[in-house]
């Protein structure tokens, strides 16, 4: 294998396992060492500047970070990376002196961004520092999108929400709340310098079954539901509720309804439990409050009587794995099963909808009604129309409403100034910086805690049960989060190597907990890979791989399961080791950390 | 040294041996010598060594006198028993240790100051009296802990740190070992754990004196450009007499070598000791042979590494002594105080 490249920004940022699963790359072991310091208003300003609503995410995110954490490959549970980050939001101080200065005298541009939710309002946070003009149009009286409408306030209580949506807005956006966009020629014809559509995917799938229409007034579609749960229109059920679907949607619908008044709720999903779509922890939040989860079943027909919904008849199948290694349904040979209802939500899933923008303005869509973009620039087949969020490539979440406004404002800032969308981009770069500051002393916590994960305090549960606005979850205090912040591994302070340091005395060998290095004769990667100290099987993980030493061997370590515990360096006569502290640097417009 | 415990943690494929042990439940604590020091390296060997051999650490004996090398029994098989004796007595410790207990597996760690100067006669002694145990020098031909002066192992020439030269001879306590009774005679590389390894597993498995010079750089005092125990002169210098592989008695052994150049030795536990030989004239059977050429190397400045000799049914000190197979420490009181009719017949069996 040639060696190593490390000054490639990509190398070393694959190591920090968290940061390169989270859509917008937040610097997760930086903010946690912050939160482990005390200093909550860094932490959050850290993650304000990536993520843009970490209050919001710190209670709702999909946390791609944490089944990537390097804890899940060295022993068992992942840091509670999205707990920790809500940590930092909920004792941050004031953070006004952070914040970006708006320019009172604009550059001239305007900018359009349809929809209020995540992705818009990021755009806007990115571009106004740079003296854009942002008018914000939204069909609700209120800005935050899917965050304020299908997200329960037992979840995202209201002032959270507002606290970081009102900071954005109150940075200089033209509102037009209450304004629904009917026609994108309309929009193209008020002659704004780019439009940024962040509409999100509006339309929740229906079920067209036997029985469907009859019981028309009995069924809701999910997300239409909770969002006139959250604008106060709805606020009671009432009978047996069946919820159908198995994603965070149904988590959110069923225990709504549990605490308006249901007689009882169930979840009925057509497919295992295993492969359900919600998060494993909404699904244990929702059991754990009482709520039956019936896999397995799917749906056959709604049974009514003189226009009045009777209930459900289900189909019973079970999952058989294919030579593929998915999951596929065959009839169980059990008989369907009736169960009774007296209202039904439907949380099958939502998808794009845009009828709003005419076929013939020069936005082209793919045959899944999902806008034609490029996946870099988020620029449409319309120079100046951009996507982000949901209504880009279909429903993700929060995380990645953040990372594409990123993108998407980089683009428009590039399109407005007339350069290059591509070759004029910012590009990435790393930064190096050694942590030693003695002998045997690191401007680090380099030592491993082997504690397990703290388990995050919920509020009593009668009471939560019986307020929609009463959080379930508390967050962490700042003792139990100086406590988990100490499990993080501090991933990316590097391991670098210096081979011409390098006596090969193996004493890194020696003391390395977790086998990692290996000196030996160099070869091609796959048979490399199984003559290591120990066998280095995860292939996805890079092998750092030195240029030759003294004796003609090469230095490889397996990044895998290192725990950046930084023996391999205080046992280093030679300073060939060091540890060394990785910034990855991300283009982004208006950043406040640089 | 290092302030930092070594994490339990452990590599989740880390193979079990046949006691369920990994490599790790063989360590000790963490080495408090000088970051990058050899001696370090013989006790990640050693570590290795027990672990691959599947043998139980409480049936250990690890015995030392005073020294860097002296400490390392602390950082090696935490759950054995040890002693830490005076300054270049260890040899008679661990002669009391194997004549009280022959069934625990004795291993004897000392340095050049500790077994070539203060405890000469010590060494010389337990040598010809062939105690049953695995006695290694770590040398590196200086006395380190007192801030590096020559060592009685240290070669006419070489350099202190500052450039002087060493003017006296040395002493080859491989050649000593060879001339006094060791059954078992190797000298290996702490930077070389492929030879190193195996060489102490048969060692441990040998029955009787098993003695190994291992040269083991000090990187504070003696690894620069004058020095014939740096690493980068031994590894220039290095006269490879063979690889060694050890293979377990439950491994299939394969004969795929050129006859001649490889020699297989059956070990008592009845696993093999294959030794590649580089040079396929070498008699390892040959104590003479093996003198003059060892003698011949260190003239000619060449470190000769491998098994230099080897004597499988050589008689160790319990067979000299004609004791009895059950641990002394284990005889009961009858065993040892047979009464006095067995007195009177004894006196009566002179009269």
């Amino acid at each position: 294998m040639k060696p190593t490249n490390i000054f490639d920004p990509n190398y070393f940022h694959k190591v920090v396992d968290c940061q390169w699963a989270c859509p917008a790359h937040t610097p997760v072991p930086e903010y946690i060492r912050l939160i482990a310091q005390g200093r909550y208003t860094e932490a959050y300003m850290l993650n304000w500047d990536s993520n843009v609503f970490p209050g919001i995410l710190g209670r709702t995110c999909d946390r791609p970070c944490e089944p990537a954490c390097r804890r899940v490959r060295t022993e068992e549970k992942p840091v509670a990376i999205c707990r920790l980050k809500r940590v930092a939001a909920d004792h941050k101080g004031d953070i006004s002196a952070y914040l970006p200065r708006v320019p009172s005298r604009k550059n001239g541009k305007r900018i359009a961004l349809l929809g209020a939710g995540p992705a818009s309002l990021a755009v806007a946070r990115d571009l106004l520092p740079l003296g854009y003009e942002v008018h914000l149009f939204e069909k609700d009286p209120a800005g935050g999108g899917m965050m304020r409408s299908q997200i329960p306030a037992f979840r995202l209580p209201a002032d959270v929400l507002e606290e970081e949506v009102d900071l954005i807005l109150n940075m200089g956006v033209e509102c037009h709340f209450n304004q629904e966009i009917t026609s994108m020629k309309e929009m193209l014809a008020m002659d704004f310098d780019a439009y940024f559509v962040g509409t999100g995917a509006p339309r929740g799938r229906d079920l067209n079954l036997p029985g469907r229409q009859e019981v028309d007034q009995h069924i809701s579609i999910g997300i239409d539901w909770l969002s006139s749960v959250a604008f106060g229109h709805t606020n009671s059920i009432a009978g047996d509720v069946i919820v159908m679907g198995g994603g965070n949607t149904a988590m959110d619908c069923c225990r709504t309804s549990k605490r308006l008044g249901a007689n009882s709720v169930t979840v009925v999903v057509r497919s295992a439990f295993e492969v359900m779509k919600a998060s494993d922890w909404e699904k244990e939040d929702a059991m754990s409050e009482g709520i039956p989860i019936v896999n397995n079943r799917p749906p056959k027909e709604f049974v009514h009587e003189n226009g009045k919904l009777k209930g459900v008849i289900f189909g019973c199948v079970k999952p058989v794995k294919g030579e593929d290694g998915r999951l596929r349904y065959e009839p169980s040979g059990e008989p369907d099963v009736f169960l009774k209802a007296d209202r039904i939500l439907m949380a099958i899933g939502q998808e794009n909808h845009c009828p709003w923008i005419e076929r013939d303005v020069g936005i082209q869509f793919d045959k899944w009604d999902c806008p034609i973009l490029d996946e870099t620039t988020l620029q449409s087949t319309h120079p100046k129309v951009f996507f982000g969020g949901d209504s880009a490539f279909g429903p993700e979440n929060i995380i990645w409403a953040s990372a594409h406004a990123h993108q998407a404002a980089i683009s428009i800032h590039l399109f407005c100034q007339g350069q290059d969308l591509k070759a004029d981009r910012p590009p990435e770069g790393v930064n190096l910086l050694s942590t030693k500051m003695g002998i045997h002393e690191w401007s680090y916590d380099s030592e491993h805690d082997p504690a397990v994960r703290y388990l995050v305090p919920h509020a009593d549960k009668k009471q939560a049960l019986g307020n929609i606005k009463i959080e379930v979850e508390l967050g962490f205090d700042r003792r139990l989060g100086a406590k988990e912040a100490q499990r993080c591994l501090n991933c990316d302070v590097q391991t670098v190597f210096t081979d011409r340091l390098c006596i090969e005395c193996d004493a890194c060998v020696d003391i390395c907990p977790m086998d990692c290095i290996s000196f030996t004769d160099n070869g091609e990667e796959d048979e490399l890979r199984q003559r290591l100290t120990a066998p280095a099987l995860t292939t996805e993980q890079d092998l750092y791989v030195s240029g030759p030493l003294a004796t003609g061997r090469v230095m490889v370590k397996d990044e895998d399961v290192c725990l950046h515990c930084g023996l391999c360096a205080e046992r280093c006569p030679t300073n060939a080791w060091d540890m060394q502290r990785s910034v990855v640097h991300l283009p982004q417009l208006g950043s406040y950390a640089g | 040294m290092t302030f930092v415990a070594k994490p339990r943690a452990r590599h989740p494929l880390l193979p079990l041996n046949e006691l369920n042990l990994t490599r790790r439940d063989y360590e000790g604590a963490v080495s408090t010598l000088c970051a990058g020091c050899g001696h370090d390296s013989v006790s990640a060997a050693i570590v290795q060594a027990c672990a691959e051999l599947s043998l139980p650490p409480h049936r250990f004996a690890k015995l030392s006198g005073i020294g860097c090398s002296s400490k390392t029994p602390s950082y090696f098989l935490d759950k054995s028993h040890g002693f830490n004796s005076v300054h270049g007595r260890m040899p008679s410790v661990a002669t009391g240790a194997n004549l009280a207990n022959r069934a625990l597996y004795c291993i004897g760690v000392s340095g050049d100051g500790d077994s070539a100067s203060i405890g000469l006669g010590q060494f010389a002694h337990i040598v010809r009296r062939r105690i049953n145990m695995l006695y290694i020098v770590d040398n590196n031909g200086t006395y380190g802990l007192t801030k590096g002066q020559f060592s009685a192992t240290n070669d006419r020439g070489s350099t202190s740190k500052r450039g002087v030269p060493n003017l006296y001879e040395p002493i080859d306590l491989a050649s000593m070992a060879l001339q006094i009774g060791a059954s078992f005679v190797g000298r290996s590389f702490s930077g070389d754990k492929r030879q190193l390894a195996p060489l102490i597993k048969a060692g441990l498995m040998h029955p009787g004196m098993a003695f190994l010079d291992v040269i083991s750089p000090c990187v504070a005092f003696n690894n620069h450009n004058g020095s014939t125990k740096s690493f980068q002169y031994v590894r220039e210098h290095s006269g490879k007499l063979m690889e060694a592989d050890y293979i377990p008695q439950s491994a299939e052994i394969n004969a795929d070598y050129e006859p001649g150049s490889a020699e297989d030795l059956l070990m008592p536990d009845g696993s093999t000791l294959r030794l590649r030989k580089v040079d396929a004239n070498y008699d390892v059977h040959d104590r003479i042979g093996a003198l003059a050429h060892v003698q011949r190397c260190q003239d000619e400045g060449e470190v000769l590494t491998g098994l230099l000799y080897v004597d499988p049914d050589a008689a160790d000190c319990h067979d000299i002594l004609e004791t009895v197979e059950t641990p002394l420490n284990a005889l009961t009181e009858e065993d040892l105080c047979p009464g006095s009719r067995e007195l009177a017949r004894l006196n009566d069996s002179f009269r």
